[in-house]
């Protein structure tokens, strides 16, 4: 039963293999940018290669850097969390008060971490009980819940500065090993676990097959709803590691400023890196590429003297650009 | 008047398309008198469709040329196609369901009155008139959601015939129609083309095109095959132009089971509020039990709630011989049910997902412990492979490069990787060619015989036909009836599914 079928001419399979070429580029696009950047810098600029000056910017990235790995899981999924700046400082508000009710400074310290986790964990299983079970969409969903979390922090710290009695949660959070403090540590750690659920298991496969069309899953036998509550909880999980962290920084948490536009940051961070804004595809390494690209060049702007009010600017180009390029797949 | 325009009113020269450097139209020259109506024969994927996309400016042709009405047709729009007189009524509607029918009519181009404000009486006026010439008296106020298929068609019609029509193309238009409402349609057609428009009328209904048409031409595979007076072909001809070899070829031997191999799936008075009502069928190991009907008859909706997607109200179901209630589709997986769906892309496969994802993507499971082994995986994607000679650039290639069949291919093996015992196969080989087509005919005959059991739903009245000794009519969310043996015949089918002789 064989037909005379008219064969294909050479050019569609040169086409393809440019366009894998291409996608092969822009799989690695984000590291291409990060590792020019560096060397931009570092020759523009000798306060910039300092050691000290690299180390801070590996701190100053960890707080939105560990958020943006949920936000990683949340946009593969199909979603968006908006709401993960204002539960890092709710999270972060109760655990100091909770920690405060402690005499004894080590469990204190275990109280303010295990309260600010769980209530970020809970936080996140909230925004997707709405999501799945209430069937709202994320944007309103997290939208609603930004305000909420944000007003509840400002309600229990009465608009101030929350802050421990403890002197021991300062030499927590400011813990140094080998040089690198603790939580660009744990950014590379969670970094390394969560690229390893995404691509290595079945449940960071079933993120994918969600986000990229839920009915598939849906008809392939994935528990839809189940892995995308899940990915809602890992985000608000993570705020909270970020919350005892940044709590712990300065020993204290302003209910103002604390966590304030980090979910910007965190989206930024996962769309440079090369997540989908769509869902479907992305990669946790490349947030975390994505995360120093943002705090390379917030750092270097201030080094070359840019005024800090330009710095939204320059940020907000650059994440126009990465979208723009992950267009051109 | 040239004299030539007057002889044709279209003519192709060497038309050619290609998608994603894939030829699916080649070398097409053809020729439309005026005021005949001509047949455009061929199976799915023969390109019909695309030969008419290409007439009417829905997408444009990679070669070759189309001269109407003398004058060359250059980067053809949908709009300057219409305004030259080339309409097209297409084989799903483009209607607005919450207008009504005179808004529909006159949708794009509503007349305005003096205040530039719309002119609703003389919009009224226009419409009645024209479902008037159609013989359609139907209330040009009505809503269209209120409307039958047939009714709808006629406001397409109508809708058509608002601007001056010289080429009216009509895709399958058939498909969704009774015996009755084909037969107001042809003489509506008639009408037209008394009137001299000239009318291109695609279908695979042979009968039909017997009937209705002046001349006929055979596509396959994208080629132009023939161009010929009705009276010069008979049916089998026809299909033997279409198929490109006896009909008899494309279906493998169909599979007896022995009369005493036992029942694996037995369905009491199913009920399912809204979508089905008292459905009672029974199947037995290595048996294939085809499912006809109309669209809409509720042929999809009883898979998907075998297959746990609808929650089912009243009645009983035994699968191998254990109660079953369906409650998901991983518990219907469980039980050994495997489902294809008829919408390949938009529940089917991912197409952003590799070949190797996607087959084991119901059956991850196996595959972990706990991370994904990813050698397993692909080895399993390559025996499906080389199995279902699914054409792919590689296992690691995203679907979306992958043509329709080779697509469905993949969707078949995921099915089949989850060791399903019970296959059901919702319109298996839509919008795949030809040796697609018979590829998934043997596959499905295979599984026949290794045991496992297939209910195969399809709007294809030879495939149901070609693949099954008993087939079960649906009509409005129940059984109508079930024909084997001298009954299973197209006529037979249809009258059941219709309520018409």
């Amino acid at each position: 039963m064989s037909t005379a079928k008219p064969s294909p001419s050479s050019s569609p399979a040169a086409a393809d293999w440019r366009q894998r070429a291409l996608g092969r580029l822009s799989d690695y696009g984000p590291y291409i940018a990060l590792a020019a950047l560096l060397v931009v810098c570092a020759i523009s600029s000798p306060s910039f290669r300092r050691p000290q000056n690299l180390i801070n910017i590996t701190r100053q990235i960890s707080y939105s850097g560990i958020i943006a790995i949920g936000m990683t899981f949340v946009i593969i999924g199909g979603g968006i969390d908006l709401s993960v700046g204002s539960l890092l400082a709710f999270a972060g508000s109760v655990g100091i008060i909770a920690m405060n009710h402690c005499d004894n400074p080590l469990l204190a310290v275990v109280v303010a971490i295990v309260v600010s986790i769980a209530i970020g964990t809970a936080c996140g299983a909230l925004n997707g009980a709405l999501i799945t079970v209430g069937k709202i969409p994320p944007f309103i969903v997290t939208l609603g819940t930004l305000s909420i979390f944000r007003s509840l922090t400002l309600y229990i710290a009465n608009a101030g500065l929350l802050t421990s009695k403890h002197e021991l949660f300062a030499r927590f959070g400011g813990m140094i090993i080998l040089g690198i403090p603790l939580p660009a540590w744990l950014l590379l750690l969670l970094t390394i676990i969560g690229a390893i659920i995404l691509q290595q298991t079945r449940f960071g496969r079933y993120i994918c097959a969600v986000g990229s069309n839920e009915r598939v899953a849906r008809y392939a036998a994935i528990n839809t709803s189940l892995i995308k509550f899940s990915t809602y909880v890992i985000a608000g999980f993570l705020a909270g590691i970020s919350a005892v962290l940044l709590g712990g920084r300065l020993s204290s948490l302003s209910s103002t400023t604390a966590g304030l536009s980090y979910e910007l940051d965190a989206i930024a961070a996962a769309i440079i890196g090369g997540t989908a804004m769509a869902g479907g595809r992305g990669s946790v390494i490349g947030t975390l590429a994505g995360a120093l690209i943002l705090g390379i060049v917030s750092n270097v702007l201030d080094m070359w003297g840019v005024s800090v009010n330009l710095q939204g600017t320059v940020k907000g180009v650059v994440i126009i650009i990465a979208v723009l390029i992950q267009r051109q797949r | 008047m040239p004299e030539k325009a007057a002889a044709i009113l279209l003519e192709t020269d060497s038309l050619a398309k290609a998608y994603d450097g894939v030829l699916v139209l080649s070398d097409i020259s053809l020729q439309v008198k005026p005021g005949i109506i001509l047949g455009i024969i061929g199976e799915n994927g023969a390109g019909k469709s695309t030969l008419t996309k290409c007439l009417n400016g829905m997408t444009q042709p990679s070669g070759g040329r189309v001269i109407f009405q003398g004058e060359e047709l250059r980067e053809l729009s949908v709009a300057d196609a219409i305004a030259k007189g080339i309409v097209t009524i297409p084989q799903e509607f483009n209607l607005v369901s919450d207008l009504n029918v005179y808004e529909n009519i006159f949708l794009g181009h509503e007349p305005r009155n003096a205040w530039g404000l719309l002119d609703r009486p003389a919009m009224r006026a226009k419409a009645r008139e024209l479902l008037a010439t159609l013989n359609a008296h139907l209330d040009p106020e009505r809503r269209i959601a209120t409307l039958s298929v047939a009714e709808k068609q006629m406001v397409e019609i109508a809708k058509a015939l608002t601007s001056p029509c010289r080429l009216l193309i009509m895709d399958e238009p058939t498909t969704v129609l009774n015996q009755r409402e084909v037969a107001t349609l042809f003489t509506v057609m008639r009408r037209l083309r008394d009137q001299g428009t000239s009318i291109l009328y695609i279908s695979h209904k042979l009968k039909e095109v017997r009937e209705i048409c002046d001349e006929v031409i055979v596509l396959r595979d994208g080629q132009f095959i023939s161009h010929d007076p009705i009276g010069a072909l008979d049916e089998a001809e026809m299909a033997r132009r279409m198929v490109g070899r006896d009909m008899s070829q494309l279906f493998p031997p169909k599979a007896s089971p022995p009369a005493d191999a036992e029942c694996v799936l037995d369905v009491r008075s199913l009920h399912v509020p809204g979508l089905l009502h008292d459905i009672s069928f029974s199947l037995r190991r290595g048996e294939i039990l085809g499912f006809a009907g109309l669209v809409g008859s509720g042929r999809t909706e009883l898979a998907e709630t075998l297959y746990g997607l609808h929650p089912m109200q009243s009645g009983s179901i035994t699968l191998f011989g254990q109660p079953y209630r369906p409650s998901s589709p991983a518990r219907a997986i469980a039980a050994g049910l495997a489902y294809l769906s008829e919408d390949r892309q938009g529940s089917g496969v991912l197409v952003d997902f590799s070949v190797a994802n996607n087959v084991t993507l119901s059956s991850l499971r196996q595959y972990c412990r706990p991370f994904i082994s990813k050698s397993r995986e692909n080895a399993r994607a390559q025996h499906y492979v080389d199995a279902f000679h699914i054409r792919a650039p590689g296992i690691d290639a995203p679907l979306r490069s992958l043509s329709g069949g080779n697509q469905q291919k993949v969707a078949i093996a995921k099915g089949l990787d989850t060791a399903p015992k019970l296959f059901i196969f919702d319109e298996p080989t839509r919008g795949i060619d030809i040796n697609a087509k018979s590829e998934v005919y043997a596959f499905i005959r295979r599984l026949l015989d290794q045991g496992i059991s297939c209910l195969l739903i399809s709007s294809d009245l030879e495939e149901v036909i070609g693949m099954c000794n008993r087939v079960a009519v649906m009509r409005a969310g129940s059984i109508a009836g079930e024909v084997s043996g001298d009954q299973l015949n197209e006529d037979e089918i249809m009258y059941l599914a219709t309520g018409v002789k």
